[in-house]
């Protein structure tokens, strides 16, 4: 198990690495720079700047100095920022969208697992009906309509929670776009939850498992749910990554200090440094979530281990 | 009936019926079927692919397909298990009344390990702790013959060979002592050189036990070694039922003298092999009469005018035809 883990691991590294060499050069494609403004400044001082910052030297140049650095683990400083470079700048917003990402992502799997079994339970009966629509609500609508609507709903109207903003980080500020991002999640889980437990519960096994007269608890969670967790678990790796770049909607949406806001200036702004570390950063935890759902896969189908 | 046979009657099926509701209209899977099993006996269910031979007895278990309906009484010990609410049956199923599946690739989970499938039911069933159903576990899967048990306890099932998975299956089934064992086609999916050692176990551990064992299968072959009884199914009922000698040698019914017949012989011609014309009915469209007179060498007027009852037509030997056979030796003139 620990061997397979470490395999993995190390087949992510060329994945960094083409992604690092496309997204730094791509970005170079992209017209403009980081120091050009509304009002233009004098030659001397552009010139000063571009020299500070390696920018007069040959682009091949440039993405060795930054690939180097990387290997350092250094992002680089920012474009925009005197005080802060890339790697202070995220870890400032990390904690934000890493409380919301990882309670989001957690409520989806909740919730998705738990109507998916009852909607394979109760397969074309009552409570199937009523659960599957209010899901489909939740993954047909995108995120920037659901989030102003539950914002007049429950912020402005019925003014339960607040609108926006972190406040204290209390619980009330992280419902709602918390909700805005687990949702479409849920309703996606859901779904793959309850067509693989339905499959699921058609095998031999299950027969075998009700046979024994276990009783129909045992049966589904002890039989029934590892097995139809495994496209489940397939799935929550693209999930979280979908979820992650769903932050960056959310979070300017709601006014939260997380990385995403960063993101979004520095792009607009050309701060290549910085985009390229939210990048890499953003990379590397959608790498890092994809191996724990490896791992998770090879837990749920023991026959993954000896591959 | 004295009051001891009747305390040997272990199960009893009466007038027991299975429908199946599908969008063409309600299918009779079995029908109107009677049957009595003492304690400790072996019977041989036989029967062609669709004679309802295998939901005759998924239906007792209560695991018929979702649309399947039962009627009629199944009593086990003189309790009606059809009747059970869920929660009641899950106190008879695995406990007084268990069952082998045909397939031993798909009947185990594969994302539990060997252990954790055998023990359960002793937990529950017997209320016994972890360690001691282990234990009994373990000297289970030594009786039915597997190697270094402690070391395969802990495998997960795809690491076993198909043989050593229905030996598992079986040690499952058995684990609780129970008194009905229901064999569905048990040695269907295994080499040949298997099959044998398999029904050998089934032999020795149920009389061990005194637990009495329902052998569905469609391979006359199996039966002779292993039964006390054989109850031959024709579209969803029983046409023949003998001891297990008597029906060898003197076979009542057609459709038997014909299934006997069919079984190859190693010096036969793979031309000259004996084949039963025609396809078993449609159970949606019955003939009105004998359900076997469209495929039946011996077919006459009244076979086609209405269906024959099951008679008695020697001790313990019965059978559904108003034209039987007296001895085999006239099936062959006929064949």
């Amino acid at each position: 198990m620990l061997s397979y883990a470490f395999r993995r691991l190390l087949s992510t590294i060329p994945v960094l690495w083409i992604a690092v060499t496309a997204c730094f050069f791509v970005l170079r494609l992209a017209p403009g720079g980081p120091f050009d403004g509304e009002r233009s400044l004098p030659p001397a001082i552009l010139q000063n700047l571009a020299a500070h910052y390696n920018l007069d030297k040959p682009l091949i140049q440039q993405y060795l100095y930054y690939v180097g650095d990387l290997l350092r683990g250094d992002l680089g400083p920012s474009f925009s920022s005197e005080d802060f470079n890339v790697a202070q700048q995220i870890m400032i917003g990390l904690p934000y969208t890493f409380t919301l990402g990882m309670t989001a992502f957690a409520l989806a799997i909740i919730i998705g697992v738990a109507v998916g079994c009852l909607g394979a339970l109760y397969q074309n009966k009552m409570p199937d009906y009523v659960l599957g629509a209010m899901i489909l609500v939740g993954v047909v609508f995108p995120n920037f309509l659901i989030a102003p609507i539950l914002q007049l709903v429950f912020g402005i109207q019925l003014a339960w929670l607040p609108v926006g903003g972190w406040g204290d980080g209390s619980l009330k500020y992280l419902v709602l776009p918390v909700v805005v991002m687990a949702l479409p999640h849920a309703g996606r889980i859901s779904r793959i939850t309850r067509g693989s437990m339905i499959e699921v519960m058609n095998q031999n096994f299950i027969r075998t498992a009700k046979a024994k007269g276990i009783g129909p608890r045992l049966t589904v969670m002890r039989h029934a749910l590892k097995p139809a967790m495994m496209p489940v678990v397939s799935y929550l790796g693209p999930a979280a990554s979908y979820l992650l770049t769903g932050s960056l909607v959310v979070e300017s949406i709601f006014g939260l200090p997380g990385i995403g806001r960063y993101f979004i200036n520095a792009a607009l702004n050309r701060d290549y440094g910085m985009v390229l570390g939210t990048v890499i950063f953003y990379m590397v935890l959608i790498v890092f979530l994809n191996l724990i759902v490896d791992i998770a896969y090879a837990w749920l189908d023991p026959k993954v281990r000896n591959r | 009936m004295t009051d001891q046979t009747q305390k040997d009657v272990l199960l009893e099926l009466k007038d027991y019926s299975i429908t199946f509701k599908t969008p063409d209209g309600d299918v009779k899977a079995v029908s109107n079927m009677n049957l009595t099993v003492r304690r400790g006996e072996r019977i041989a269910i036989v029967g062609e692919s669709g004679s309802g031979k295998s939901q005759t007895f998924l239906g007792i278990m209560g695991l018929l397909a979702k649309n399947g309906q039962t009627s009629g009484q199944a009593l086990l010990e003189g309790r009606d298990v059809l009747a059970l609410k869920p929660r009641e049956l899950d106190k008879v199923r695995g406990k007084d009344m268990a069952m082998v599946f045909q397939d031993p690739m798909t009947a185990l989970n594969p994302s539990l390990k060997i252990s954790r499938q055998l023990t359960e039911q002793l937990e529950i069933h017997r209320g016994f702790t972890a360690k001691a159903a282990s234990i009994e576990a373990l000297d289970m899967l030594k009786r039915v013959g597997i190697p270094d048990p402690t070391r395969r306890f802990n495998l997960y099932p795809h690491e076993l060979s198909g043989g050593m998975r229905q030996r598992i299956v079986i040690a499952m089934a058995l684990l609780t002592k129970p008194k009905l064992l229901i064999a569905d086609e048990p040695t269907t999916a295994l080499d040949v050189t298997i099959q044998a050692q398999i029904l050998d176990l089934f032999n020795d551990l149920t009389a061990e036990m005194n637990t009495a064992l329902l052998m569905i299968t469609h391979d006359l072959g199996v039966v002779a070694g292993l039964a006390d009884r054989v109850a031959v199914m024709y579209a969803g009922n029983i046409v023949e039922e003998a001891p297990v000698d008597e029906l060898f040698e003197k076979p009542a019914h057609p459709y038997t003298a014909a299934l006997h017949a069919a079984i190859p012989r190693p010096d036969q011609d793979v031309d000259d092999l004996v084949v039963i014309p025609g396809r078993p009915p449609n159970l949606q469209h019955l003939p009105k009469g004998c359900n076997f007179s469209p495929r039946c060498p011996k077919v006459q007027d009244d076979c086609i005018d209405r269906p024959p009852q099951l008679e008695t037509l020697a001790p313990q030997h019965c059978a559904a035809c108003f034209h039987p056979f007296p001895r085999r030796e006239e099936l062959l003139t006929h064949a």
